[in-house]
């Protein structure tokens, strides 16, 4: 995609929590760029520095070395005021949605709009607004209290939207939900992107979130970016272990397969995600049964792979891989056991 | 059973009891409210003077805290006397009353606000929240049903310890008590006050209660 300007830029960045009797390490090394309109992934797993790098990123927590510019200002020359005002162009969301308790969704999201001293008929009126835009309107006057998951996400996502900010961070947003609202909740963030051209960074430990939103990703592994770029580049051409186990979850390899007549098909991104294996069972009227898959569709692509045992029948099998060479992937005939 | 003079001497003794302590938990809280939210803010501060101060505090709190009230009141009376004019009566006894009870009232109002989700705090914190705005905004009216239940509490720990200041002439109904039950064995009379006693305790704790779980929108 077409970078524009960066809109976060991270130099050097090192955080070290320090206390009488401790010294926690939680960043080194990190430089990174988030440019003007893109989805950019963070992913590492749990205490990896994620929700760290992300607090660096609006100066919650202050770096203990290096540099954060939002928007072409270096954050730590800001005065106090200046920093909260610099936050207010910076909405975030979180795991557990962090609304307020004692107030409806309207008042939750005018909430910012309080602190940015807003007028309260017009504020009230904006909150109206991005009830409708999240698909909410209907829960107005509802407390989080009686709000499920998925709908506390919403206003949550409402509020952090309301003093219209140049970036979204969202540290975790869709964790604590069910893979049904966590898809609705991606699809609305994809949305805002795509209709605000808002930036969004996506912090997670969940490889499904990214494929589902990100364009570029950067891995974190125990305090340090170790890999960085574009999400297919890094799934298709994975360099660390860490990021092949989340390329392949589990580190799958089919190594338990046995049989006989064994193919190996491999979507390396060139074709489209498409039912390949259907289609192909449909052309050669043959039956062909699959040993393993874990294939994924990253941005409409297919990746990932399948074994499949070819018929018994030696024409319908020639017929099988004839046609499997036609299609944009690898296939590869195996032994016994791969 | 008695006469109207004893009970008009009961009526009269209930009213200064009523008024000793709802004006020294309306006082307590004037002084206690903002020293619990400092307790709070102040603590685990960057700043080493603040973490200084929220320290020197504590240390004050709990030394007042664990004087007990009757030792208190007498230690007190110079004091009294110099900000009433006098140490004996009702509102003698509100200085006492507050010394003693607004540190009491700084540590529930202190435990009310830590109870508030730190989550909530920080996202308070992201939107460019100040720190005044997130105790008004956030850490105040989210604790509220919890600073509700405390008042409850402060009020009838407050009002058993002016019965107690009916021992060195504090007015009310605990001076009844002593002067006729205990002084004078008028059991009947003794026995009125504390059943009165216990009585304004259950009002006092219901109405806080309700008040509490009516402006709770976690549960509603
Ligand atoms: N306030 C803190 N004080 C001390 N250590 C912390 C603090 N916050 C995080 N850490 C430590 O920093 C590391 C990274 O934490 P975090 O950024 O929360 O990871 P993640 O979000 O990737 O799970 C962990 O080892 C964690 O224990
Ligand atoms: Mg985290």
């Amino acid at each position: 995609m077409a970078q524009g300007r960066p809109i976060i830029s991270i130099r050097d960045l090192e955080k070290i929590y320090k206390s009488k009797n401790s010294h926690v390490k939680a960043l080194e090394h990190i430089n990174l760029d988030v440019y003007e309109g893109e989805v950019f992934g963070i992913i590492g797993l749990s205490g990896a520095g994620k929700s760290t790098l992300v607090r660096c990123m609006n100066f919650l927590e202050r770096p203990t070395a290096g540099t954060v510019f939002f928007d072409g200002k270096d954050l730590s020359q800001l005065t106090k005021k200046e920093l909260l005002i610099a936050r207010q162009s910076m909405g975030m969301i979180f795991q557990q949605f962090n609304l307020l308790m004692q107030r409806n969704s309207i008042d939750n999201i005018c909430f910012p709009l309080e602190i940015v001293g807003m007028e309260r008929n017009q504020a009230k009126k904006r909150a109206y607004e991005l009830l409708e835009v999240v698909g909410l309107s209907d829960k107005a006057n509802a407390y989080p209290a009686q709000l499920s998951g998925g709908q506390k996400q919403r206003v949550a996502i409402a509020r952090a939207l309301a003093t219209n900010p140049k970036v979204l961070l969202c540290d975790e947003a869709t964790s604590a939900l069910d893979p049904a609202t966590t898809h609705s909740i991606l699809g609305l963030l994809k949305q805002i992107n795509k209709d605000m051209g808002l930036t969004i960074v996506v912090i997670t430990h969940e490889m499904s979130v990214i494929e589902e939103i990100c364009q570029r990703i950067a891995i974190i592994d125990d305090s340090r970016i170790v890999e960085m770029g574009n999400v297919i580049d890094i799934f298709t051409n994975p360099k660390t272990e860490i990021a092949k186990s989340f390329a392949s979850p589990g580190g799958d390899r089919p190594d338990r397969v046995i049989g006989n007549r064994l193919v190996q098909i491999i979507f390396d991104g060139n074709s489209s995600y498409e039912p390949v294996l259907a289609k192909t069972i449909l052309e050669c009227k043959a039956p062909v049964n699959i040993m393993f898959a874990d294939t994924k569709n990253i941005d409409g692509r297919a990746f990932g792979q399948m074994i499949i045992q070819l018929p018994e029948d030696e024409n319908l099998s020639n017929r099988v891989l004839a046609y499997l060479r036609t299609q944009d992937i690898i296939v590869k005939e195996v032994e016994a056991s791969v | 059973m008695f006469s109207s003079e004893v009970i008009k001497m009961i009526g009269f003794g209930l009213l200064e009891t009523l008024y000793m302590t709802l004006v020294s938990t309306a006082l307590a809280y004037i002084i206690g409210l903002p020293l619990g939210v400092a307790l709070v803010v102040s603590e685990g501060s960057e700043n080493p003077l603040v973490r200084g101060a929220n320290t020197v505090l504590g240390v004050i709190v709990n030394l007042l805290r664990s004087v007990p009230f009757l030792i208190l009141l007498v230690a007190l009376i110079p004091f009294t006397r110099f900000i009433v004019g006098t140490s004996i009566g009702s509102t003698a006894t509100i200085v006492p009353l507050v010394v003693a009870s607004a540190p009491f009232v700084a540590r529930l109002v202190e435990s009310s606000i830590k109870e508030v989700d730190r989550g909530v705090i920080e996202a308070a914190q992201c939107m460019g929240a100040s720190m005044t705005k997130v105790i008004y905004k956030v850490m105040l009216p989210e604790a509220k049903p919890s600073l509700i239940v405390g008042s409850a509490i402060a009020v009838t720990t407050i009002l058993s310890y002016s019965a107690m200041a009916g021992f060195v002439g504090g007015g009310g109904l605990g001076d009844i008590a002593i002067r006729y039950g205990y002084y004078r064995y008028q059991d009947d009379i003794m026995i009125i006050t504390v059943a009165l006693l216990v009585v304004v305790v259950q009002i006092l704790q219901e109405i806080g209660m309700r008040l509490a779980k009516i402006g709770d929108r976690r549960i509603n």
